[in-house]
């Protein structure tokens, strides 16, 4: 089946971040942990950001959180997002204490508000990745 | 973390100032226009209007032109002793003041000019869209986030869900600029608007609307930085720098949870009892605005309010000029020239050599500079 390609901005695929796209493919929010000294963060990154061991495993996340803050994009910046306008865009404050930008799927607007329960849900976009986005638990 | 060791007070002072005229520019646009001839432009004037010869400058810190080299060679500025350039951003107009009173108080250098260009406009700058593939950024990207001012607007949501701050205080921040940019002849807008054109502004990054966000225009501006002895007997009275500081929240977000208040203390903390003033010893705030909440964070970081209660205290004219703490009295980066804090540091000079003209705020003796971003920095100017 021919479908078009998926033309909205991706990060690039990486031996770093690799682990995190396998996870969101199973369905799996993943973060890394230091094992030194246990602190979780995202995006990945190759050194913890607390004692900076290199060591760290792929652990992963419960997938709930809370809408730490959000807003809606008015201005045309992507040309890949002209048909979404004007679209929401959610900070997403993980379980597991990092922060995460994302947007929200099935709320509407009026109900939309900081500190909202979240939980995360993915979709598919090529062959490697499916992105996070959150929706109501 | 240990207090400053050395005493900065009143050791240096900016005693030249220049910029290009921002209004005329604004209306002639012009491809070919560099950052290096705005620069160049913007030190020609400081130069003259210090009364220093050329010869005497040997420090130069460069803002958002690219390259240190062609500047100097740009300004024929070859033996230098302290060169180098910093990125276009809003938190550098307050380092490179910072590290010209640092280079200048040890004696790194005599005197430094610190230039500022910026083709903007001409250039076509958008401050949104363009991904860096190497940075963060990426993450936030697939869901068309970008933009700085969005991540202001994300900061301004959450304070209006902690504080209940409403979109009036906007509408106060972006009213007074333009108040204020109608009594400055080279500001970019000098057109007043009311409440209601405010919030008929259209929608940017929602809540923020079209009056919240700076505008981008071409120019100029440079400054000069001597030690006091130096400053002495020139062509205007100096801008005595009491104090200067910096402190930074650098994550992953250009919004961070506490609207910076914490780097904003650790700044107040030391620069009014280093200054010998407190907030209410200002006569005028020269407050970085690339989005109108960064006004608010900044009143309530450095004490001028209480903590969450910004959104009423700018209300009912006291920020306006003759009011208790007159604000961005040129016009700010919403009416005035997005000179990314450097109009707004020469609009400080003007306010304490009286020079201002109509919007000049009477007996203005000391005048604070704050920029609140990833790096927040202040400093204390007076007499």
């Amino acid at each position: 089946m021919d479908t078009p390609a998926y033309s909205k901005p991706l990060p690039v695929l990486t031996k770093l971040n690799a682990p995190f796209w396998e996870g969101t493919k199973r369905g799996e929010l993943r973060l890394q942990r230091c094992t030194v000294c246990g602190r979780i963060w995202f995006p990945p990154s190759t050194h913890c950001p607390q004692c900076l061991a290199t060591a760290y495993e792929w652990i992963t996340a419960s997938g709930r959180g809370k809408v730490w803050s959000w807003i809606v994009m008015h201005q045309r910046y992507f040309k890949a997002f002209d048909a979404d306008l004007p679209y929401v865009v959610a900070m997403i404050e993980l379980e597991e204490g990092p922060m995460l930008m994302s947007t929200l799927l099935g709320i509407p607007k009026a109900e939309i508000h900081c500190d909202l329960p979240v939980r995360v849900v993915f979709e598919d976009v090529t062959a490697d990745m499916a992105v996070p986005k959150f929706t109501s638990v | 973390m240990s207090a400053a060791s050395v005493d900065l007070r009143d050791k240096t002072a900016i005693v030249g100032i220049g910029a290009t005229k921002f209004d005329a520019m604004y209306r002639n646009l012009d491809p070919e226009r560099s950052p290096y001839e705005l620069a160049a432009e913007a030190f020609r004037k400081a130069l003259e209007d210090s009364g220093l010869e050329k010869r005497e400058i040997d420090g130069l810190i460069c803002v958002r032109v690219p390259s240190y080299q062609r500047m100097a060679d740009v300004l024929g500025l070859p033996r230098l002793r302290l060169v180098n350039v910093l990125e276009g951003a809003g938190r550098m107009a307050g380092a490179a003041l910072q590290y010209a009173v640092m280079a200048v108080a040890t004696g790194q250098a005599q005197t430094v000019a610190v230039v500022y260009g910026n083709n903007g406009r001409s250039a076509g700058a958008r401050y949104g869209g363009a991904v860096d593939p190497n940075a963060t950024t990426v993450y936030d990207a697939m869901y068309g986030m970008t933009s700085p001012g969005a991540y202001v607007s994300m900061m301004f949501r959450r304070h209006q869900y902690e504080y209940g701050t409403t979109e009036d205080a906007l509408a106060a921040l972006a009213i007074n600029n333009r108040k204020n940019g109608a009594l400055n002849p080279d500001a970019v807008f000098q057109k007043p608007i009311t409440r209601e054109e405010y919030f008929a502004g259209r929608y940017v990054a929602e809540p923020l609307r079209l009056y919240d966000y700076c505008l981008i225009n071409d120019g100029g501006v440079a400054f000069i930085v001597t030690s006091a002895d130096r400053a002495k007997g020139l062509r205007h009275p100096p801008a005595y720098i009491a104090a200067t500081y910096a402190a930074s929240e650098l994550t992953n977000f250009y919004t961070v949870r506490d609207f910076f208040y914490g780097a904003c203390q650790d700044i107040a903390q030391r620069i009014y009892p280093a200054a010998g003033v407190g907030p209410r010893d200002i006569d005028c705030a020269q407050i970085y605005d690339n989005f109108t909440p960064t006004i608010l964070f900044s009143l309530e970081g450095f004490g001028f309010c209480p903590r969450g209660e910004s959104g009423a205290w700018v209300q009912g004219g006291r920020i306006e000029r003759g009011g208790e703490l007159p604000i961005n009295t040129g016009g700010g980066h919403t009416s005035e020239s997005y000179m990314q804090g450097f109009a707004l540091t020469i609009e400080a000079v003007r306010q304490i050599r009286g020079e201002a003209g109509p919007r000049q705020v009477p007996n203005c003796e000391v005048v604070q500079y704050i920029c609140v971003a990833p790096i927040c920095n202040s400093h204390i100017l007076h007499r």
